[in-house]
């Protein structure tokens, strides 16, 4: 049985079956309760700035449950200690840009505690964040900064493009004995789509081929595989029949998904609505010419937004963030 | 302190602007004419005007996500401003900015922040350059109770204070941060005592009333000019809309805000204290109103007719030529 959830709901149901399954998992973030009160009367709380741990402290409580202060740093140390000690925490940083005031506990503990110690130690921690750009929140709050999780090693990095998957990634990210960044993309955050009932996981490190085509692929994740879907569509209207492959976890990446894709069709397009240094769409390009470099029949292209700050103004915004459109051309082009 | 008619005619129309300004900007979300996350002052004026009115242009000061209040005190130019919450060209920003990048460094405003907390190592920053360049200037930051519990915010006025650093540390306690309560995750009373970890001068004003804010943020001013160090200023305050445009508000009982909002409203209580001691005429004030809606309409209409950014402007400033 399925029904239809937004990616939000869809979230908020794989942490309410994570907590209903294990004792141990635990949520932390700044206004993850968001306010209401602590006993007596009527005010109702917030459940984070876009509503998606809202109602779980009614279930749960407030000792599984925490409000934390605006520390971030804080909270993700907080978690890591917490994790490596035999709780399951689910921390919320509200945006990935706040990766800036936060990144130690990631890069310099969760990351290499079990490497250093000799791998006698476990870190079951998860860190839910939302990331993109598509909302005009401008260049502190808008960034695509998985590139800087996925190329930790220790860390896993995954990120749905829809809410089915975004309730079972986030299920195997939960039960996965290691710390895995859980990328929430605003671009898919309130899109609606069906939802499988019940308890699922979409393992971590497989990729999903979203459509058959078989003249070019595209790659996409997050936010981007609705961008490649409508290219897809515009250029099936001219004849060209594209694969659209969704990578779903960027760390570990399926290589052998993007291999198999690109050796049937011979072109590859990856979209990344990120920067297009040292990135994702880099480093799938990097994969095709190192692995698949027998396979291809035109050059490996890449559509990701330019090397600049996500700007605030509407039209630079849209302009900013790749395009079906762009996709379109940019297969168009390879002949 | 003795404050001349002009100062206070001043003052009023700056409080005055950032209301209508706030109220406007509400009304043109709600209207579906601008996108993007707005938060407003609205409630919290005193403190940005009680404390800018005392500011030179070359005094620095840093803002926080609220930071549009904080800009009109510090004399950035309304209709830019509005030009940059349309996304024009026009914009103090170019369109680049938006509300919680807004900043006009001609005016000594060094920008709102989208990062909480991050305003504050910036003005500990200012101040190191005032001292070594001897200017006398002072820098000056605004925050909220909740950027308190941030490291930067502890790492700052630490090194402030060591350094006996020229700045004015302005913490606009408004009770909440987004919708938690400020006791749920500070468990000092005040905010100002987190000043003696630091060894830090610290001093608590009411944030509703100009003058008292204007008279304690003025001690403070002059100490950090005459090279005392600096002081962290704490002013209770609240914030009469939500904490963004859109925030339905569930979190924070009706008959609080009520009671804030009719009984100790900033401009209300500067009005009474004016016709008290019989400073300016309420005619006097009734016409800063007039002129003042008027220039949001011109600033509003000059917006949406401005020319929105070319997009080749997407590639423009990512580095100094
Ligand atoms: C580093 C960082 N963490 C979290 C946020 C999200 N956020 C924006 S405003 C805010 C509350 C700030 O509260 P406070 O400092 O008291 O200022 P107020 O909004 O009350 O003026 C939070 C948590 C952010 N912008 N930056």
């Amino acid at each position: 049985m399925s029904r239809k959830l937004s990616t939000g709901r869809a979230i908020n149901e794989a942490l309410r079956i994570a907590m209903e399954t294990d004792p141990d998992v635990i949520l932390l973030g700044e206004d993850v309760v968001g306010g209401g009160t602590l006993e007596g009367d009527d005010l109702e709380e917030m459940g984070g700035v876009v509503g998606t741990t809202k109602g779980l402290v009614k279930q749960f409580g407030r000792d599984r449950v925490l409000d934390t202060p605006i520390s971030e740093m804080g909270l993700l140390g907080t978690a890591v200690g917490a994790a490596a000690t035999g709780l399951r925490p689910v921390a919320e940083l509200m945006f990935m840009d706040f990766l800036g005031v936060s990144l130690d506990p990631l890069l310099n503990q969760a990351a290499k505690l079990r490497y250093m110690f000799g791998g006698k130690v476990r870190i079951p921690l998860t860190v839910r964040t939302l990331c993109g750009a598509g909302m005009q929140a401008a260049a502190q709050h808008s960034q695509s900064l998985y590139w800087i999780t996925a190329g930790i090693p220790g860390l896993k990095t995954v990120i749905p493009s829809n809410p089915a998957d975004a309730k079972g990634l986030l299920l195997a990210a939960i039960r996965d004995d290691n710390p895995v960044v859980f990328c929430e993309p605003k671009l898919v955050l309130n899109q609606v789509g069906e939802v499988p009932e019940g308890d699922y996981e979409v393992p971590i490190g497989v990729a999903n081929l979203a459509r058959e085509g078989g003249d070019v692929s595209l790659v996409g994740f997050g936010g981007t595989v609705p961008i490649a879907l409508r290219a897809a569509d515009l250029l099936a209207a001219e004849g060209i029949q594209a694969d659209v492959l969704d990578l779903r976890s960027l760390a570990p990446l399926d290589e052998e998904a993007i291999l198999t894709t690109l050796e049937k069709t011979g072109s590859l397009v990856v979209v990344d609505e990120s920067t297009p240094r040292c990135g994702i769409a880099s480093d799938v390009a990097a994969l095709c010419v190192d692995r698949g470099f027998d396979f291809l029949n035109t050059p490996v292209r890449r559509v990701t937004a330019p090397h600049a700050p996500v700007p605030f103004s509407a039209v630079l915004e849209k302009a900013y963030l790749p395009s079906a459109e762009r996709v379109a051309a940019t297969v168009r082009e390879l002949g | 302190m003795q404050l001349s008619r002009e100062q206070l005619l001043d003052a009023y129309t700056r409080m005055r602007t950032i209301r209508a300004f706030e109220e406007k900007l509400e009304e043109l979300v709600k209207a579906g004419k601008l996108g993007g996350f707005l938060h407003l002052y609205a409630g919290e004026e005193a403190v940005a005007v009680g404390v800018c009115s005392q500011l030179g242009n070359a005094d620095i000061v840093t803002s926080t996500h609220r930071g549009h209040g904080h800009c009109i005190a510090k004399g950035v130019d309304v209709k830019g401003m509005m030009a940059e919450l349309f996304g024009r060209a026009t914009g103090v920003c170019k369109g680049k900015g938006g509300s919680m990048h807004i900043a006009d460094v001609d005016c000594g405003m060094l920008g709102a922040n989208g990062i909480v907390g991050a305003g504050i190592p910036l003005t500990t920053g200012a101040a190191l350059t005032a001292k070594l360049k001897k200017t006398e200037n002072v820098a000056v930051c605004f925050f909220g109770d909740g950027a308190t519990n941030q490291g930067q915010f502890h790492e700052s006025l630490n090194m402030a204070s060591n350094w006996k650093l020229p700045a004015v540390y302005v913490v606009e306690n408004n009770g909440f941060g987004e919708f938690t309560p400020t006791e749920y995750v500070v468990p000092v009373k005040d905010i100002a005592e987190r000043a003696r970890s630091y060894a830090m001068r610290s001093d608590i004003a009411d944030g509703m009333d100009f003058f008292d804010v204007y008279e304690r943020a003025g001690e403070a001013i002059e100490r950090a000019r005459r090279g005392e160090g600096p002081t962290l200023l704490e002013c209770k305050t609240y914030r009469f809309m939500g904490h963004f445009v859109g925030d339905p508000l569930v979190y924070r009982p009706k008959e609080e805000a009520e009671d804030w909002i009719q009984n100790r409203d900033p401009l209300q209580i500067f009005e009474a204290k004016v016709a008290e001691a019989g400073l300016v005429e309420e005619s006097d004030l009734r016409e800063i109103d007039g002129a003042v809606t008027r220039l949001l309409e011109e600033a509003i209409a000059e917006a949406e007719a401005a020319p929105l950014p070319d997009l080749s402007s997407i590639l423009a400033d990512v580095y100094a030529e």
